[in-house]
């Protein structure tokens, strides 16, 4: 294991590692079932990176292990130049730090998972009141803001359930962005919405993919991939089978089993 | 407040409401309630320890509850086990033998310990009600500690995770999300289970805690007059349970958590 970098959280946040991403050699077992198999990818600052890849390519479960929602068996992740300690058995070692850097980094799930007790402005709000301590009232202008901006500012004192699918994903993308994320993690948003609605969340995340934010973003959506992504990663059973500028992969695929990925959704 | 309202201006609805009206009538007029201004300042007295009972049972009875089903749902077999262990007990032993084992075991072993008797508890230790309200809660931690480890469990995992992927600190994901949504889960039958607390205080009468249900005893003795002590208790008991009921509908409708026709 190399020298850890290591940065307090200000100064990460100013240097020029702020948004920067680095998986090494990333493993993931379930069990006796290796999913991940040794993953490594860079992203820079304004990187849009789509991870695309079959059902059981370990695509979702590689952007989990970035924020330790799933824990990794072994490997490294450098997030804005801090590296999560981790166990020798792959858990994070240390909680506090853990939650620090999880704070940098949000996420946006294909079931949104709103918290459906509150309203779509408690929702934005949770965190930076409750987690970041910021002041109530600045953090309600600015969850107004964010709402209006996804284009709900009308729906503030709505809860969750009451709303389109397309809604709530929108409100969830409305509650990362109220954290401020370096990185943001899309865990195959538009997967569980119909399809006259995918359409609004893309055009959300147009937006940030163009105001230059560090996203991932795991989905089936070719059409998004090749135009906003920046790089686009295959995977296949757990390893990076083919990466590269969309032009590449989808106009001059090399390897045989993503040419063959790309024919059977097409 | 309307939305109540309405509801009532039914036609079969106000032909039941004038039936229990005229039944109260009856009642009023053709029974005997020449006892009721000597016994009212005593059934006031029970009327309010009942309630007082009942609330403090229930309210602390949940604070406790809430841990034995949290270590139930999610603890380590060290805490799970014991929590189970109790949970099982409670329910399954009645609550009468609970009373009794509290106050007649309990009650009879502290004076035999030294030193007791001059202690600043005493004065508490030999009356009736710490135990009737040690029994209580005991019980209502039992059977919602049952209820509460299925509300944990039932909390939508999707919606834990986005908080720890915040970095939410664990006891603010317990306080903010975990705890509030396992409650909103189970708020029919916590509101189910109060009422039936409330019919569980009677027992404690036989422990010489003197109760709504003891005073109307008392007047039965007293008196001999049986049936209208019971009937007003019984009105007594339904306008308690009605309010338990009201209440907790309002709380029901407070964070409306499941979709309009769901």
């Amino acid at each position: 294991m190399t020298a850890t970098q290591e940065l307090t959280p200000a100064a990460g946040a100013a240097s020029d590692l702020a948004g920067t991403l680095l998986i090494e050699d990333l493993h993931k077992s379930f069990g006796d079932l290796e999913v991940l198999k040794g993953v490594s990818l860079t992203a820079n600052r304004g990187d849009v990176i789509a991870i695309i890849g079959g059902s059981g390519s370990g695509k979702s479960t590689m952007l989990r292990c970035i924020n330790f929602l799933e824990t990794p068996s072994s490997g490294r992740i450098v997030i804005g130049g801090e590296e999560i300690r981790m166990r020798a058995d792959g858990t994070a070692a240390d909680r506090k730090q853990l939650e620090r850097v999880r704070t940098r980094l949000a996420m946006v799930f294909q079931s949104f998972n709103l918290w459906t007790h509150r309203t779509l402005l408690e929702n934005v709000i949770e965190v930076p009141v409750h987690v970041l301590k910021v002041p109530r009232a600045q953090a309600i202008e600015k969850a107004r803001a964010l709402l209006a901006r996804v284009g709900l500012a009308e729906k503030e004192d709505t809860y969750p359930l009451f709303l389109s699918g397309g809604q709530q994903q929108r409100a969830a993308i409305a509650r990362a962005l109220a954290v401020d994320p370096a990185v943001m993690l899309f865990d195959e948003p538009t997967s569980a919405l119909d399809p006259e609605l995918v359409g609004e969340v893309l055009g959300v995340m147009r937006d940030l993919a163009a105001e230059g934010r560090t996203m991932l973003v795991v989905t089936h959506e070719m059409n998004f991939a090749r135009e906003v992504a920046d790089h686009v990663v295959y995977l296949y059973q757990g390893r990076i089978e083919e990466q590269g500028p969309p032009d590449q992969i989808f106009g001059n695929p090399q390897s045989e089993r993503l040419k063959q990925f790309l024919k059977s959704i097409n | 407040m309307m939305r109540m309202i309405r509801p009532m201006l039914m036609p079969h609805r106000l032909a039941l409401i004038g039936l229990a009206v005229a039944l109260v009538v009856w009642c009023a007029l053709t029974l005997r309630w020449d006892w009721l201004p000597k016994y009212l300042p005593l059934a006031m007295e029970g009327l309010w320890r009942t309630v007082w009972l009942l609330a403090a049972s229930t309210f602390l009875g949940f604070l406790l509850a809430v841990p034995l089903g949290f270590a139930q749902a999610v603890g380590p077999w060290y805490l799970s086990t014991p929590a189970r262990v109790f949970c099982t007990l409670i329910r399954g032993t009645p609550l009468l033998l609970q009373i009794w084992l509290l106050y007649y075991g309990l009650g009879s072993v502290f004076p035999q310990i030294d030193g007791i008797r001059d202690s600043v508890l005493w004065p508490y230790l030999r009356q009736a009600w710490p135990y009737a309200l040690l029994a209580l809660t005991l019980s209502f931690a039992g059977y919602e500690g049952e209820v509460m480890r299925g509300a944990f469990a039932g909390v939508n995992r999707g919606q834990l995770e986005a908080a720890r992927s915040f970095g939410m600190p664990r006891f603010t994901l317990f306080r903010r999300i975990w705890l509030p949504q396992a409650i909103n889960n189970v708020l029919p039958t916590l509101g189910g289970e109060t009422i039936l607390q409330l019919k569980a205080t009677p027992l404690v009468a036989t422990i010489t805690v003197v109760e709504i249900f003891a005073v109307s005893s008392r007047v039965r003795q007293d008196t001999f007059v049986i049936y209208e002590p019971l009937l007003l208790l019984a009105l007594v008991y339904m306008v308690i349970a009605g309010l338990i009921a009201l209440a907790f509908r309002w709380l029901e409708n407070r964070v409306p958590t499941r979709r309009p026709g769901n």
